[in-house]
């Protein structure tokens, strides 16, 4: 803590992981983020951890799924098609109620797609992902401040609630080095006390049983309600945002990671040319911040989604101002880049009013 | 009076739900004389896969984990690094451990991760009702190959120990069969063999066990394990396929 550094988004994250206590990490290599198996593999060992390099991302999950069994805070990461392949392992761990950590630096899409940065994951990380009804934890930074900070909210949110969380990031962020901070002191998990639910031995007490089946279907139903009612408190407790010269916004920006800092300067230039622009930028994109679109909605009528893909964020903005608002959208998918510029563009000619809506193509 | 055989505390009361003549339940009932033999009971971590064997989690009286299709090993190589001092099982079918969950066997043999895999040879897939293994041999009917595997359509067998054995990675691999009592006995010897190997942190241990499958065999019993000798063991030869030199020492002496 205090301590200024300056670091590459994806060893940031990894540094962060370990600081906040991670000491199991598997993965597999896939660009953009390599940095982070490529830190830990020496990293960790230093702190008293194991790496592997497992032979899929299939098998990096699995992995996370015994070791996470046995208490430990784990974590993997990879990018858009690895996180894919991870997809039922993390379906296992929701179910399962295990507390993994993992990271995706999105790319660009579908297929192999690109390297480039993208945000076009949003609907695979806040709707699940994986089969079957679940929901996991999804932290979206905007800097290498938050890539490095993130990890702890992330593993303590996990284990209080039993549950995956995930940071969900992009190219940029992995990849940009800029300073950063810690603000928190590095966590020694030998001092926690194992949870109750951990596998080490029935050392002659009661066996433990980590599952996730129930071939009864009233039985997994009550499985289903239990993790329905977890969410609910999670999205009751959890919720975090940022609002950005809301209180006079005659028009206001959405958007998260990335792109909402691309609209912090489309903000700031307007702002300097006496625009009355806002902006909300959800920090959990799932839990999403319905209430603050809601409670704006009834006094702004203008949004203004952009996003690094083709309109899923903006999904949960509209199933938040629920037409109480008009929304429009500015979209680059793939590995586009928008520009402060570029938002500042859209954002006059909507207020001037000769925008589609909902529709915006650079 | 001498008790000569009990229930072994290493298994749960819990009702077995294993068909008539079944392989699993024997090789869960040696498996778990193993390891409370050895005084590891207590230590123990089991991974039960996705098959027939799914329940093992029920019936297994230690700490127990089930996971996805074929991912034992990589599970057990999770909990192995954290736990080093417990005694790691994956329980694996063969469609399990020989097809989906392929690169994880080889994987965490040629890692020589220090686990245990106990895996159930019985040329079919047993739970999703009878279709084709990787492991089904050539001729053999399954609902996916219903008259018969042919080397034009289906290609060969996948032999497991002599795969395996390939690798540096290994310390010990048998096949072993349970098809009647002398076998019982052996196999229970060789799962013994790679508890200990693993308590001894010599690496990675498998046992391959030759089983029966008589319902989606369609077969009674005693036929189903004249077919596991008849047919099985000529393909998948029964012995030891690795083994550390000393220890081979060590067991010729006592022999
Ligand atoms: C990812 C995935 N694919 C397929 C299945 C369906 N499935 C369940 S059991 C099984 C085959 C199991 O056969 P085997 O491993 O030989 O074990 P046995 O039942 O014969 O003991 C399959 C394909 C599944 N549960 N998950
Ligand atoms: S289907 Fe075959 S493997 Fe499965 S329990 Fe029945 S006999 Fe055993």
């Amino acid at each position: 803590m205090g301590e200024k550094l300056f670091m590459k988004g994806n060893e940031a994250l990894a540094e962060g992981a370990i600081r906040a206590g991670c000491r199991f990490f598997a993965g597999y290599p896939i660009t953009p983020q390599n940095e982070v198996p490529e830190y830990m593999s020496w990293r960790l060992p230093e702190a008293g951890g194991t790496f592997i390099q497992a032979e899929s991302e299939v098998s990096a999950i699995n992995m996370l799924y015994g070791a996470s069994a046995t208490g430990t805070r784990t974590m993997t990461s990879s990018s858009s098609p690895g996180i894919s392949l991870k997809q039922e392992g993390i379906s296992y761990c929701a179910s399962a109620e295990l507390p993994i950590f993992f990271a995706n630096v999105v790319r660009g899409g579908p297929g192999l797609g690109n390297i480039a940065p993208s945000q076009g994951d949003y609907f695979q990380s806040t709707r699940g992902g994986g089969h079957g009804d679940y929901r996991v934890i999804v932290m979206a930074p905007k800097s290498v401040a938050e890539m490095a900070n993130f990890p702890r909210l992330c593993y303590e949110m996990a284990f209080k609630y039993r549950i995956p969380a995930m940071i969900l990031a992009d190219g940029i962020l992995g990849q940009m080095m800029e300073p950063l901070e810690f603000d928190f002191e590095p966590i020694d998990p030998a001092t926690f006390e194992l949870p109750k639910w951990a596998l080490r031995g029935s050392g002659g007490a009661e066996r433990r049983r980590v599952n996730s089946y129930d071939l009864r279907p009233s039985y997994m139903e009550k499985w289903n309600f239990r993790l329905e009612a977890k969410y609910q408190e999670i999205a009751a407790n959890e919720i975090r945002y940022e609002a950005t010269q809301i209180e006079d916004a005659d028009i206001v920006l959405a958007a998260y990671g990335t792109s909402a800092r691309i609209c912090e300067s489309a903000l700031m230039l307007g702002r300097r040319e006496g625009l009355k622009i806002g902006l909300v930028r959800p920090i959990t994109v799932w839990p999403f911040p319905t209430q603050i679109f809601k409670d704006l909605s009834k006094r702004v009528k203008k949004f203004l989604v952009v996003e690094m893909s083709l309109g899923q964020f903006v999904e949960d903005v509209q199933l938040s101002i629920n037409g109480k608002a008009e929304i429009y959208l500015h979209k680059r998918p793939a590995g586009a880049i928008p520009t402060g510029e570029e938002v500042l563009e859209i954002t006059k000619k909507i207020l001037s009013g000769d925008q589609t809506k909902l529709h915006s193509k650079p | 009076m001498e008790i000569v055989f009990q229930q072994t505390p290493g298994l749960t009361e819990t009702p077995m739900r294993y068909c008539p003549g079944c392989g699993h339940g024997v090789v869960h009932r040696l498996v778990a004389e193993a390891y409370t033999e050895l005084g590891m009971k207590e230590k123990t971590i089991g991974v039960a896969p996705v098959g027939c064997s799914v329940f093992a989690d029920e019936y297994f009286n230690v700490d127990m984990i089930q996971g996805p299709h074929g991912r034992g090993p990589a599970i057990a190589t999770g909990i192995k690094r954290c736990k080093p001092e417990s005694l790691v099982f994956s329980y694996q079918g063969d469609g399990d451990l020989a097809s989906i969950g392929m690169a994880e066997t080889i994987h965490s043999a040629a890692r020589s991760e220090n686990i245990t895999i106990i895996f159930i040879n019985n040329a079919i897939y047993g739970m999703t009702g009878g279709q084709m293994a990787p492991t089904t041999l050539i001729g053999m009917k399954s609902t996916t190959s219903p008259h018969g595997r042919t080397v034009e359509a289906n290609g060969y067998p996948i032999k497991m120990c002599e795969l395996l054995a390939a690798l540096d990675g290994p310390v010990y691999l048998e096949r072993v069969s349970v098809d009647k009592p002398a076998a019982v006995v052996k196999a229970k010897r060789a799962i013994k063999r790679a508890f200990q190997y693993q308590i001894e942190k010599r690496g990675f241990t498998l046992v391959e066990i030759l089983s029966q499958c008589p319902t989606d065999w369609g077969m009674m019993p005693l036929a189903a394990l004249e077919r596991v000798r008849k047919e099985m063991m000529p393909f998948f030869p029964l012995g030891i396929y690795k083994e550390p030199a000393d220890s081979k020492a060590a067991v010729a002496e006592k022999e």
